[in-house]
């Protein structure tokens, strides 16, 4: 749950009172367009970026002052814009990276071998460096690696980005399967048709404010929606 | 240095603090060598951790500055104290003895070479540690790093004092070894140096690390005529390494190793 969240880059204000709530297995997207501050909410969200005011509470607790490593500990999973891998690392170099607070080797075993199972692809590369991966395979080792901690909260910055149409379809096929299995989590994306498939909830932000909070199915009726993000 | 990404430009007040370390010890307590080194370590692994503490908030070039300000303190504080011999340095510290013999000339070069590849073996270990992982997390990407669990604070201070700590092993054998130091030794020209070896060799290997300091020592000795004009060498040759090579000769994707990759599949074809 966020509250009253304010950021500042300096004098420059990317949020302005944003709350949102993200309920146990639920699948939140936060839309808008460039710069309207989703990436900055989100980054906020894991703790790289700091609040100016507001607080987030997480299971209860309030992590607004917490580092980020900490913030994972307590199962925050973070998927950053980009896919930013550890391009000179291998597939299972990567996933090993994303299990560090993970503290026995048997455990590591057992996550690896779940994550392999839910992306194949990925076993089938595990010896080959991060950089050689397609854009699609990236993505998915980028979900993967956030994947090994068990977080129990996903939190995604536009894995649809600079991706083919296809392999879009692809990520969120998965992302969808990910739902179904009880994973809560916070998308923002600019791909709002994608986004609204597999969200319970979404929240429009527009430079840095929150202009409507619905359901998929009342965002799809809204005008508004149509006309600026659905191109109707 | 360069392992977690931090830019140390002040490692030769490091060298410094485990020299004059080693030289107080040994002069004033009358402790031998086999003491003072370990103890040199320590300490400047202890002053290493404390500027790490201090700098933490500091990325790229604030930090660099930070550990020139540093050095030039270090510097100060050597001159300025009769503990650390002040302006005349400290004289008479003893050669290490090994079953009673003093150590000196081509046997301390071996001794230096024995410690050097402890030091290697030390740090291939760490390399491959969680901490090694780690450092090179942090230094790929610090956002992430810190968002998979790993505590970046308590990593880099780590970083920065294990290398104070080398450069404080690196002392204590300078004082030993030339029996007589001073405040002089250890000022900011030396600094760069060293940051002259670590990028001719390669900023993130330690195979690069010890082939830059071989050439950079090497090259004055080659062309001795040319001796006064050695701080100019090291920053044309700085400049030069970042220019055309920046990762060094033996860093990441190093071309030598490639030169010599590409020539055993040569011979392999041929054969």
């Amino acid at each position: 749950m966020v509250e009253d969240l304010h950021v500042y880059y300096g004098k420059i204000k990317a949020l302005d009172s944003v709350s949102i709530r993200i309920g146990e297995g639920e699948a939140v997207a936060v839309v808008g367009r460039n710069g309207a501050g989703k990436s900055t909410l989100i980054k906020t969200v894991m703790g790289v970026v700091r609040a100016s005011r507001g607080r987030i509470i997480f299971e209860e607790k309030d992590i607004t002052n917490l580092p980020p490593w900490e913030r994972a500990k307590l199962g925050l999973g973070y998927i950053p814009e980009g896919r930013r891998l550890f391009p000179y690392l291998t597939v299972e170099e990567n996933l090993v990276l994303g299990g560090y607070s993970i503290s026995t080797r048997e455990e590591l075993r057992e996550r690896l071998e779940e994550v392999y199972n839910l992306f194949p692809r990925l076993r089938e590369r595990r010896k080959q460096l991060a950089r050689t991966l397609s854009g699609g395979e990236a993505q998915m080792l980028a979900i993967a690696r956030a994947l090994v901690a068990k977080p129990k909260l996903l939190l995604m910055d536009e894995p649809s980005q600079g991706l083919a149409p296809v392999v879009v379809d692809e990520i969120f096929k998965k992302i969808s399967e990910l739902k179904e299995s009880g994973q809560a989590i916070l998308l923002v994306e600019q791909n709002v048709k994608k986004a609204l498939e597999i969200a319970d909830k979404v929240y429009i932000l527009e430079t840095g404010r929150l202009v409507l909070e619905a359901t998929p199915e009342e965002a799809l009726r809204n005008p508004l929606v149509k006309k600026a993000y659905l191109g109707k | 240095m360069g392992r977690a990404g931090q830019v140390n430009l002040g490692q030769a007040a490091f060298v410094g603090v485990g020299a004059m370390t080693s030289a107080i010890l040994a002069t004033k307590y009358n402790l031998s060598f086999w003491v003072c080194l370990p103890a040199a370590a320590i300490v400047s692994f202890i002053i290493g951790s404390l500027i790490g503490v201090i700098s933490i908030r500091l990325r790229h070039d604030f930090l660099a500055i930070t550990t020139i300000g540093f050095n030039f303190i270090v510097v100060y504080i050597f001159l300025y104290y009769e503990l650390f011999g002040a302006s005349y340095g400290i004289i008479g510290i003893p050669k290490p003895l090994i079953m009673g013999l003093k150590i000196r000339g081509f046997a301390y070069a071996l001794l230096s070479w024995a410690i050097l590849g402890l030091a290697i073996l030390l740090a291939r270990y760490l390399d491959r540690s969680w901490m090694g992982i780690a450092f090179e997390s942090i230094r790929e990407d610090e956002d992430v790093s810190e968002s998979i669990g790993i505590n970046v604070k308590k990593f880099k201070v780590l970083a920065f004092a294990v290398g104070a700590m080398y450069g404080g092993i690196a002392g204590s054998l300078l004082a030993h070894f030339k029996g007589y130091i001073v405040y002089s030794d250890f000022s900011f020209p030396y600094s760069i140096m060293i940051l002259s070896m670590s990028i001719v060799g390669g900023i993130d290997t330690i195979a690069g690390a010890i082939a830059g300091s071989f050439i950079v020592i090497m090259l004055p000795e080659i062309f001795r005529p040319l001796m006064e004009y050695r701080m100019i060498m090291y920053s044309a040759l700085i400049i030069v390494m970042l220019f055309v090579r920046p990762q060094g000769l033996l860093g990441r994707e190093s071309i030598v190793l490639e030169k010599i990759r590409a020539i055993l599949i040569e011979t392999e074809k041929t054969r």
